[in-house]
Order: structure tokens, then C-alpha cells, then sequence
């Protein structure tokens, strides 16, 4: 009988990545205008970023996440300008 | 003499590649070959240059993608044996995500895509590719981009300043550095810089675009000639 298939279990990874404090956000700037003159009156401060969400296949949420942060650090990510959060939630 | 050879880099996106083979051929009398993206050797080179456009469509950061080109690779070499790397507005981008210059570039302080003439001081005519200038000179060239406001954190800026690797700032017509004059919202009004070693340079401004007064001015010859000065040096 052959050995059963190692699969591996499937997780959705998600990158938040935001500008760094200190790092000017033109796009933030107009949504807060923008919101303004909606009369969302209380807005003190937008800021841009953007999620990215990767599929995976990974031992443990550990490994997953492990995952994600090094494709932030290696290419998802520009940390001279930005900043990220991972996490990770499994799917299958 | 045998003629300087230049290898003008072109990626899936890129658009100014031709505007620089023809500056450096016909305006500078450089011998010139277009490198695409997959070639992995430069040794026939002098000098390089990574033209402007948007290398692979500027997915996820300008540069962010054309930085794991093939050619980046002998790219990294040419530049650490100290010899002579431009980057023109999408190659500056580049040069910054593969981190052969300090930095990166956001966009726009006004979101809009500039593409104007501009004016440039030159603050270093010791690198690799200003030596043919003086400091302070002050050179008119066009923009073309929506993300070029040139971003450091202040330490990293003062380091800069302090080695002298801005190499040069927007300006008024006369040569005065203040914030009218900056297009983009660039820290420090910074239109150019260059690694320590001074080989590699990066800027905005597109001097390719401006080498015949039959296109709007010819400043750019004046900043690309730098590198005739450079390679004469470098070889003798």
C-alpha cells in the first residue's frame, strides 16, 4: 500500500502594509479632504496603504507567517518607505 | 581611440530606452547596444544606463519588479568595480529598490503626473556622470513622473549631505533652491544622487530629452557628456 499524500494545510496570508511615520501620504491627504467635505467632520488623519493577501501552503501558522514576513522583507514591502503587519488564517 | 560603449538597459515597460541609445549615439558619439532584461553579462560595457518608463507596469512600487531582472545581477558587479551606472526617472527608481542608491520615490506632493521642464543646480560635478560641470551650474531639463519625490529619513539625509552624494536639487531659473521650485515635494529639493563611491548616479529629470535645441534644449548633452570626461580618465 503506498504511504498516504502529505498535504499540506492551506492558509490565506495578508500583508497590511501602511507609509512609514514620518512618510508624506499624498492619497491620504485627499480621501481626508475628501471625507471632509462629505461632512465626516470628526476625520483627523487618513493614511493609504495596501493589503496584499497571498495563498499558501504552509506546516503551522507559524510557517505561514514566517512566510509572509520574508515576502514583505524581500519584495512586498520597501522598508525604506513602509511599514507591515502579517497575519494568517487557514483555510484548508 | 576606440569609441566609449554604452549598453542602454530596457525592461518589459520601459519607454525611454530609445531616447537614450539616440542621445548617446548621435548626440554624444557613443557606440551603443540596447541590453534587454534577460542578458546576463556586460563585460563589452564602459557605462550603463537604465532609460525612464514603467518596468513592468510599475506593479506594486515603481522598480519594485525590475529589480529581479536577469541583468540586475552583472548590473551589481558593474557597479561595485566603481564603472559609470546612470539612472533616468524610472532607472533612478530602480537603482533605489535594488538599493544601489539610498532612498526610494514616492509620489507626487500633488498627485498629478508632471511632465514639464524644470531646472536643476548641480551640487557635485564629482561623480562619474557630472564631471563634465561646475557646481552650481544650472541645467534645464524636462520631467516626466508621478512618483518622483525623492524620499530619506532625516538621519540618512544628513549622511548624505554630509558625504556629498546629492548631486543635485531643483531649482528657479537662477539657480535658487527653494520649495516653488520643487515639482514633486522632494526632501531637501533633491532631483539627483549618487551611491558613496560616486559611480552610480540616479535623477529625475530626463537629460536624454533634452540634447537639441530642435527638441527644447540641449542641457542634457551637457550632464550626459560628463561621462566622456569620466572614461577619458578612466583611461588614461
Amino acid at each position: 500500500m503506498s504511504e498516504p499524500e502529505t498535504v499540506q494545510p492551506r492558509w490565506i496570508v495578508e500583508a497590511e502594509i501602511m507609509p512609514r511615520q514620518g512618510v508624506n501620504d499624498p492619497q491620504g491627504e485627499a480621501v481626508m479632504s475628501g471625507l471632509r467635505s462629505l461632512q465626516f467632520t470628526g476625520t483627523q488623519r487618513v493614511r493609504v496603504g495596501k493589503l496584499i493577501r497571498v495563498e499558501v501552503t504552509a506546516a503551522s501558522e507559524a510557517d505561514a507567517l514566517d512566510q509572509g514576513t520574508r515576502m514583505c522583507e524581500r519584495l512586498l514591502a520597501n522598508p525604506v518607505i513602509e511599514e507591515f503587519v502579517v497575519s494568517a488564517a487557514r483555510i484548508g | 581611440m576606440t569609441r566609449i560603449r554604452a549598453g542602454v538597459f530596457s525592461f518589459p515597460g520601459s519607454n525611454g530606452d530609445h531616447d537614450a541609445l539616440h542621445a548617446l549615439e548621435h548626440d554624444l558619439g557613443l557606440s551603443v547596444r540596447r541590453v534587454d532584461y534577460r542578458e546576463t553579462n556586460l563585460d563589452e560595457f564602459d557605462a550603463i544606463v537604465l532609460p525612464g518608463g514603467f518596468a513592468y507596469g510599475d506593479a506594486l512600487r515603481c522598480g519594485a519588479i525590475a529589480r529581479f531582472s536577469p541583468v540586475m545581477a552583472p548590473l551589481r558587479a558593474f557597479a561595485e568595480e566603481g564603472r559609470p551606472v546612470l539612472g533616468i526617472c524610472n532607472g533612478f527608481q530602480v537603482l533605489c529598490e535594488a538599493h544601489l542608491l539610498p532612498g526610494a520615490l514616492l509620489r507626487n506632493r500633488t498627485l498629478n503626473f508632471h511632465c514639464f521642464w524644470t531646472h536643476m543646480r548641480i551640487e557635485q560635478s564629482n561623480t562619474s556622470w557630472t564631471a563634465g560641470l561646475a557646481n552650481a551650474d544650472v541645467l534645464r531639463l524636462p520631467v516626466a513622473h508621478g512618483e518622483g519625490s525623492y524620499y530619506v529619513e532625516d538621519g540618512q539625509l544628513a549622511d548624505l549631505e554630509r558625504e556629498g552624494q546629492v548631486v543635485a536639487r531643483y531649482c528657479s531659473p537662477d539657480g535658487t533652491v527653494n520649495e516653488c521650485a520643487n515639482p514633486n515635494g522632494s526632501v531637501a529639493s533633491i532631483a539627483a544622487i549618487c551611491n558613496v563611491r560616486r559611480n552610480v548616479v540616479g535623477l529625475m529629470p530626463h537629460p536624454e530629452r533634452a540634447t537639441n535645441s530642435l527638441i527644447g534644449g540641449s542641457d542634457g548633452l551637457r550632464f550626459l557628456g560628463g561621462i566622456l570626461k569620466t572614461a577619458l580618465t578612466a583611461a588614461t
